[in-house]
Formats: structure tokens, C-alpha cells, sequence
């Protein structure tokens, strides 16, 4: 049988003992290779260094810069109960991303705090940044105990101050221990010094830890990391791949892929080398294909019907922690991955900076620095899945990328409305209650050689624009396909006759003009579709009622009027030049087979 | 879940991240335990299909069975498989077992030189044809931007500190003190033009895991493993001049677990049959900036 193995991460401020303590647990434990205490007690009598149990790890890992930690290991020792990963971090400030990283794997941690030095700013950016990653099972090890006289009262005064700030941030310790790294006191062995003390060893407490269990009771949470198609060796398998985060999903059960409202069934489960069961639960790298060919891309999340949804939308507020050598601040362009979906994100707004070893608001300031932590809105340039950290921390957390960098990570407290927050519900709502036919769009468009597509074309010149809309109809006929075109005016006076005449309705003529559009896409057809002047706002519309993949903007003629950013601009005079490039661009995207 | 489900599905999650975020994308074959686990591993993550070409970097010196044994399995699988070699060195004669450099000058030369410019496309590489058994000049000479690798964090210190997505800068360079960070399940996957990433999808496993699963998931290993009978076997594969057989009786995966649970090695570490790690503390770490794996 397989021993059950635990990660923790060992955190605490620079140089309070956490290499000494790791050192011990190893030596203590019997987890060492064997002659490696022995050599570095030989390396330290050759260099006439007194030896320290810090050493051992330095020599682990090779560290070549003795003194102190720069980044984060993985150190492998075990107890009679079972196995553990440690992850032993730098208590320097200037290395708080390495101890993150390591924190961020660990489901409890160590926090070392010297006796004597008592708590230090790390000591309280470390408990802050555990309570923030989630890490929730947390022993605090006053160490150097030797250096206080082994005093039951040094050793209170640090734990209540320690306890005090901990509770601030959300933290019960699950106990404090008093101990000597040095003399290994209370690590694995029970002091003698300090009689006093009658609670459990570092060993004991360790073993105490609950092992993380995979979020199996919690709603259905996959996000899609990729949609696979090998055809080599005759493989047709159309497989949605990814790792469930949470929930239980079974053959046959249907789901609501979001933020686009696909729905389906699983089919079957796929696997190798052998097929899996009918069945999997979180934690599960799995692959499934699905009884319809609906379109579903790597990012969405695969939820099931009938259990509660996620949120889909483009603004949240989040609590950050910025690990950038920049700045976060507004007016830059980030990207933003949550799950397995990357967008481009703006800060929106920031509503409070902390500096998380104080907890002191930091007045009057804009711009995050490094290793502070806001309290911020965001807003994404597509629409996402997520769920509020508090619903499911899983799919509700998330990182930043500026540049090259992952700079900063989040959890996601509250989804805020966006301009299209209302038109997205009612799209999902409509895509959850679509009611299929028995020809899926696939077969239509193979049958018609051609890609359902929304050709959009806007600008200023409007009887130019008209022409040439309706010229590219008349070609794409000529040329065999199924196209249709559609003025934005026919719409107008007929679908929007309820509200026609009314004032501040043009969103909802570009919503009921979308959801026309839809349908027509649905039937396997090219539309073409003018309006005068659209801009961005609109734009952002339509495409959230209407596969974003199945449409382009065109802007026709001069120059841009809005801040529309189209797909392809032309600024050919003649309808038939203009025709020409709209159909070779088409092509290009191949709604159009190739000549 | 026990361990070894845990270790599997982010073993699984990290090599579709990379082959979903990463364009040119090859993964290391040495032919040795862990880097066929991580190859098996591929073929689970992707249903039975390896989507990335196989590197092996063929020092000449490898022990003739491992040869033998990756040209069996990629014909048999239907792999990509690539070999890139130092050529020049070898011609020059610029090797431990020709007497002129040390130990670790020829790693330098005939691994990790070979590996750089296999990875460059600038060196040979040779690729199977599986109609004809035959190895031909592979015409793709575009660079790798993305390396996958099965190293461990518990076979030495230098690769303790490594990340699971670890960025190499255009000389190939690690830079050791300024790793990025990497946190939940969410990696580095962003990179400036001619740099590349390794990537490290059995970080956590620890020997004793890999041979759990070997035992588990029955994964055909190279028999140089296992006692055939004259009480010896390896324990680390490399090339015969600096690999040395251990004594030991253990003949199946579930005899190697049963050793390093409770036997003989329980407390001896892996590469204590490398010569090469011996010569001088650090070195391997040195290595390992400069590209060795």
C-alpha cells in the first residue's frame, strides 16, 4: 500500500531557524541518506566551523551561498505515520515569490519564530500570505528557546502577540510549540528543559495534519484545457480533456459549458491504455467525448446542469497580492489566467492597499508595489467562468501576467456587473433551453462547404456600404453557397415593432438583431449583415450573443468614425474590389473552401 | 486518490499545459526509469498518441541494450524519435574513455553540449524513419522552445530547487536566483523570443514512486534494471564508462520497492553508482546552469 504523503511549507522571517529546524526533523526522523550527517560533521571540523543542523540542508541542496535560504526546496522525509514533502522558504523579503510558490503547493505549514528576536515582519507577511493561499493548518514553533532560558513566559508573550495578529487575518493556529532547533527540543523528542510545557512535539503535531481531500462534494467544476482530435493511426475520437477541480461527473450526465451555455452529455469516458469506468471525481486528470458536436474550447468550464452555476462575465472585485518588479497600476495591459482561461485585463479600480506584515492601510496610493496586497476591480476583455473564492477556491483564484512574468495572484471575491452582464444571462439561459434538431450544424456546413459565419459590415458611407454588402451575397451565391443578407433596418421595423418609437432602445435592437443573426448561424448559413456606424460597445454586443469565433467586423470605406476595432478594413471605392477582399479574407478563416 | 493518482494527474495536467501553451515542443528520452514513466505518461495525458517529438542525446558510450531497447519501443509505439550527438567531439576524440578530459568534461561535452545544439537544431540530428527501422538527416532544424525532462527533486540539490516550468535564457542559461513564481496550478508559460523552458512534470516523484508505478501500470523498463541471475543490476542507467552495476538480487519492479522500503537501500541514495557526481561537491549544480539536465 502506498504511505498517504503531505506537503507542508516551513515559513517564518529570515534567519528565526527554519533551516535548523528542517535539518532536525530530517536527522531526527532517520531521513537522511546514510553518511550524511557524518560527512558535513567531517566538512566542519576540516573548516573549523562549529556544526550546525542548517548545514545538512544547505549540503542537500547544494546551496551554494551558505547563510541563508534563496528559494524554495523540496525535501523529502518521512514519520512512523507517513510521508511528507517539505518545502523549505526563504524568510528574505526579496524572496517572497519563492515562498509563495512553495506555500501555494502545501496543504499546512511550519511557522518558525524566534524566542528571542520574537515576531518580525516576515513573520506576519508569512501568516498573512498562508491565510491568503488557503493554507489553513498552521503550528507555530517558537524557536531558540535556549536562548531565553528555556522561559515559559518569552514563550507566551510571542504566542498570544503572534495569536493576536493571526486571528486578524483569519488564522486558529492549530498549536504553539515551544523549541530548540539546535537541540533538537521538542522537534522529534520531547524536551527536558522545559517541564513546563505538556503539549505535543513538531512530530506529533505534524501527523496531526489533515491530508488534503479533492474537493469531491462540491459542485462539478472542469475547466476544458484542451479539446484533442489526433486523427493519426485512424483515431476520429473528438476528446474534452482536463482536470476535474471539483464534483463527480458520470456518463450520461449533462453539462453546461461556461461562460457559453453549451449544453450536452457525456458520452463515454476515454482513457489509456485501458478505458476508464463510467464515473470520476475531482482531482482526476480525465478525458470525455460528448453525444453532440458542440463547439467548446479550452478555457470553458464544463459544470453540470441542475447543480449550481458559475458566475460568467468580465468584471470582478479580487483580493491581489503583487509579486511584480513593476507596479500594478491602472491603464496597463495585463493578462489574466483563471482555470485554464487567459484574457487581457485592465485594473479597474483599486479600493484599498495593505501592507500585509502590519495590516495598515497605505492611504492615497494607486499604483500596487511588490509585496503589498489590494483589495481591487478588474475588468477582462472576454468573458469568463469563475466562481467567488468563498464559493470554490479552486475556480475562484487566479494570476496575472505582465509581459513574460506571473506577477501577482488573486481570489476572486465578488462578480460585478458589466455593460453586457444582463444580454450574457439571458444567451446562457437561451443556450441551456436551446432545442435541437437531429441535423447538428456540423453536417449542414459539411453539406454546404462552408463555415456558418457573420459577415458585419459598418462604416460611414452608407450607400457604398449597402452595395457592397449586397454584392458579396450575390457573388458567394454565384459561387455555391448558402448566404443571406440582412439590413439592420429589416430587423428594425419588423422583430423590434414592439419598441420601435420608444427612446434607449438601441441595445436591445442590437440584442434581438444578435439573436437573429443566431439563429441563421444555427441553420449553417453565411450572413451578411450591415448597420451605419457601429462601435466597439455594440460590437462587444453582438459578439456576446454570437460565437465570437463566427464573426468579423468590416469597416468600409475612409476613415474610422467610431472606435470600432474591426476585423478587416477596406478602403477599396469600388463594390467589386471590395467584394474581392471580403471574400478572400473569408477564405483566409476558411468560411470559404479554397480555390 | 492515494499518492501515486495524485502524482499521475498532475504529472498528466502539466504535460497538456505545456503541449497546449507551448509551440515547439520535444521531450527527453534517456531510456531510463523515469524519463519511459514520464514517456508513458504522455501517452495517457494524450489518449494514446505522443504529440511531440522524442530527443535522446546519444553519447556512444550508452550501454548497447538501451540502444536497442528505444528503437524497439518507438517502432512499436509509432514515436518521433530524434538522436542528436556531439559529433566533433566524438571525431576529435575528446572523451573520458579516450583518456582526454575528466569525467565531468565529457558530460559537459558529449550530454550537455550535445543537448544545447540538438535543442538549437544547429547539431545533428538524426531521425527514425518508421517504414525502415533506419535512422536519416532530420530536415527540421527549428529550434525546441519547449524541452519536457524527467528529473526529480530528490536525486540531487540542484534539482530540489527546480520549478515544474523552469526557464532557460537564449545561452541556454539557468538562473537559479531569479526563478519565477509559480503558484496553484498555473506555470510560467510566457516567453521572450530565443529563450525556452524545461519542463518538469515528475518533480515530486521520489524513486520509490516511480518504481510503484512501473509495478502498478506494468511499464516495460530495460532489463538492465533487474538481477538476471549473476546478483547485480543498475540502479541509474548511463553510459558504461561512469555507471557502475549494484549488488543486488532484486529481479521485478515490486523487489525494487520492497529494497528501497525496507531493504538494503533504503538509506543509499540514487546516484551513489554515478561516477560523475562525485568528483566535486557543486559541480552538478554548475552542470545544470549550463543546460545539462
Amino acid at each position: 500500500m502506498p504511505r498517504e504523503r503531505l506537503k507542508i511549507v516551513v515559513a517564518g522571517h529570515v534567519d528565526h531557524g527554519k533551516s535548523t529546524v528542517v535539518g532536525r526533523l530530517l536527522a531526527d526522523t532517520g531521513s537522511l541518506p546514510k553518511g550524511k550527517l557524518e560527512q558535513i560533521r567531517a566538512y566542519c571540523e576540516r573548516n573549523s566551523k562549529p556544526f550546525e543542523y542548517a548545514f545538512l540542508l544547505d549540503a542537500l541542496k547544494d546551496e551554494q551561498s551558505q547563510g541563508i535560504t534563496i528559494d524554495f526546496a523540496r525535501i523529502f522525509f518521512k514519520t512512523a505515520a507517513r510521508d511528507y514533502l517539505i518545502f523549505d522558504a526563504p524568510g528574505h523579503i526579496e524572496f517572497l515569490k519563492n515562498m509563495v510558490s512553495g506555500a501555494s503547493h502545501a496543504s499546512a505549514a511550519l511557522l518558525v519564530v524566534d524566542a528571542k528576536e520574537g515576531v518580525r515582519e516576515n513573520t506576519r507577511r508569512h501568516g498573512y500570505m498562508l491565510s491568503m493561499l488557503g493554507v489553513a493548518q498552521i503550528v507555530v514553533l517558537v524557536n531558540k528557546m535556549d536562548l531565553v532560558g528555556w522561559g515559559e513566559e518569552a514563550f507566551r508573550r510571542i504566542a498570544d502577540e503572534y495569536a493576536a495578529f493571526l486571528r486578524e487575518v483569519g488564522i486558529t493556529p492549530a498549536a504553539f510549540i515551544p523549541v530548540s532547533g539546535l537541540g533538537g527540543e521538542n522537534i522529534a523528542r520531547r524536551s527536558d528543559s522545559m517541564a513546563w510545557y505538556h503539549g505535543s512535539t513538531v512530530v506529533e503535531a505534524l501527523d496531526r495534519f489533515q491530508a488534503d481531500r479533492p474537493a469531491a462534494n462540491l459542485p462539478f467544476r472542469m475547466p476544458v484545457q484542451e479539446v484533442y482530435k489526433f486523427t493519426k493511426m485512424g483515431d476520429h475520437r473528438r476528446i474534452v480533456a482536463g482536470t476535474i477541480d471539483s464534483g463527480t461527473v458520470r456518463v450520461g450526465d449533462d453539462l453546461v459549458f461556461y461562460p457559453s451555455g453549451k449544453t450536452t452529455h457525456v458520452a463515454t469516458f476515454e482513457g489509456f491504455p485501458v478505458s476508464p469506468g463510467d464515473t470520476a471525481s475531482a482531482g482526476s486528470a480525465v478525458g470525455f467525448t460528448l453525444a453532440e458536436q458542440v463547439y467548446v474550447r479550452r478555457g470553458e468550464i464544463a459544470c453540470k446542469r441542475g447543480e449550481s452555476a458559475p458566475s460568467s462575465g468580465t468584471r470582478f472585485r479580487a483580493s491581489v497580492f503583487w509579486l511584480g518588479k513593476e507596479p500594478l497600476r491602472k491603464g496597463k495591459d495585463y493578462a489574466v489566467k483563471l482555470g485554464m482561461a487567459r484574457t487581457k485585463v485592465r485594473l479597474e479600480e483599486v479600493h484599498r492597499i495593505l501592507d500585509a506584515s502590519t495590516l495598515k492601510v497605505l492611504a492615497e496610493k494607486s499604483d500596487v508595489d511588490r509585496h503589498e496586497v489590494a483589495d481591487c476591480t478588474f475588468m477582462l476583455s472576454a468573458a469568463m467562468a469563475f466562481d467567488t473564492a468563498e464559493q470554490n477556491v479552486l475556480t475562484g483564484r487566479f494570476v496575472i501576467v505582465d509581459g513574460y512574468e506571473i506577477s501577482g495572484g488573486g481570489l476572486v471575491r465578488e462578480a460585478l456587473e458589466d455593460p453586457h452582464s444582463k444580454v450574457r444571462e439571458k444567451v446562457i439561459r437561451r443556450n441551456i433551453k436551446w432545442q435541437k434538431g437531429l441535423i447538428p450544424r456540423e453536417l449542414r456546413e459539411v453539406r454546404y462547404g462552408q463555415k456558418a459565419f457573420l459577415v458585419f459590415i459598418t462604416g460611414a458611407n452608407d450607400e457604398f456600404r449597402k452595395r457592397a454588402a449586397r454584392a458579396l451575397e450575390q457573388e458567394l451565391y454565384r459561387e455555391g453557397r448558402i448566404v443571406y443578407f440582412l439590413g439592420f433596418g429589416s430587423v428594425l421595423y419588423g422583430v423590434d415593432a414592439d419598441i420601435r418609437g420608444s427612446v434607449g432602445t438601441h441595445a436591445e435592437d442590437i440584442r434581438r438583431l444578435a439573436e437573429v443573426a443566431n439563429i441563421i448561424l444555427d441553420s449553417g448559413m453565411i450572413l451578411v449583415v450591415t448597420a451605419h456606424e457601429f462601435g466597439e460597445q455594440d460590437w462587444d454586443l453582438i459578439r456576446t450573443a454570437v460565437e465570437p469565433e463566427r464573426t468579423a467586423a468590416v469597416w468600409l470605406g475612409g476613415s474610422l468614425t467610431t472606435d470600432l476595432r474591426p476585423d478587416l478594413r477596406i478602403s477599396a471605392t469600388e463594390p467589386t474590389e471590395a467584394v474581392d477582399e471580403m471574400a478572400s479574407f473569408l477564405q483566409d478563416r476558411g468560411v470559404l473552401p479554397p480555390d | 486518490m492515494d499518492h501515486l493518482d495524485e502524482l499521475e494527474a498532475r504529472g498528466i495536467h502539466i504535460l497538456r499545459e505545456a503541449y497546449s501553451c507551448i509551440p515547439n515542443l520535444a521531450m527527453l528520452w534517456s531510456i531510463g526509469k523515469d524519463s519511459t514513466v514520464l514517456l508513458y505518461l504522455a501517452r495517457k495525458a494524450f489518449f494514446g498518441h505522443v504529440p511531440f517529438p522524442l530527443v535522446h542525446i546519444d553519447t556512444t558510450y550508452k550501454i548497447p541494450e538501451m540502444t536497442s531497447y528505444r528503437d524497439r519501443l518507438a517502432l512499436e509505439w509509432k514515436l518521433t524519435m530524434i538522436v542528436g550527438r556531439n559529433d566533433e567531439a566524438l571525431s576529435q576524440k575528446r572523451t573520458f574513455p579516450d583518456g582526454a578530459v575528466d569525467r565531468l568534461g565529457c558530460c559537459a561535452l558529449l550530454k550537455t553540449k550535445a543537448l544545447r545544439d540538438t535543442l538549437s537544431g544547429q547539431g545533428v540530428r538524426s531521425r527514425l524513419d518508421l517504414a525502415t527501422g533506419k535512422y536519416e538527416s532530420d530536415r527540421d532544424h527549428e529550434p525546441y522552445t519547449g524541452v519536457i525532462a524527467g528529473i526529480r527533486a530528490d536525486e540531487e540539490g540542484s534539482r530540489s530547487k527546480e520549478r515544474y516550468f523552469s526557464p532557460r535564457n537564449q545561452e541556454n542559461r539557468w538562473d537559479l536566483g531569479d526563478q519565477p513564481p509559480e503558484f496553484w496550478n498555473q506555470y510560467k508559460t510566457d516567453f521572450a523570443p530565443g529563450t525556452h523552458v524545461r519542463i518538469h512534470p515528475l518533480l515530486d516523484w521520489r524513486e520509490v514512486d516511480v518504481w510503484e508505478y512501473i509495478d502498478r501500470e506494468r511499464i516495460p523498463t530495460v532489463s538492465l534494471y533487474y538481477d538476471k541471475g549473476d546478483g547485480r543490476r543498475y540502479r541509474s542507467l548511463g553510459c558504461y564508462p561512469c555507471t557502475f552495476p549494484i549488488e543486488s538480487s532484486a529481479k521485478t519492479p515490486k523487489d525494487i520497492v520492497a529494497e528501497l522500503k525496507t531493504g538494503k537501500f533504503k538509506d543509499i541514495a540514487e546516484r551513489s553508482g554515478r561516477a560523475q557526481d562525485k568528483e566535486d561537491r557543486g559541480t552538478l549544480e554548475e552542470l545544470r546552469r549550463d543546460g545539462y539536465m
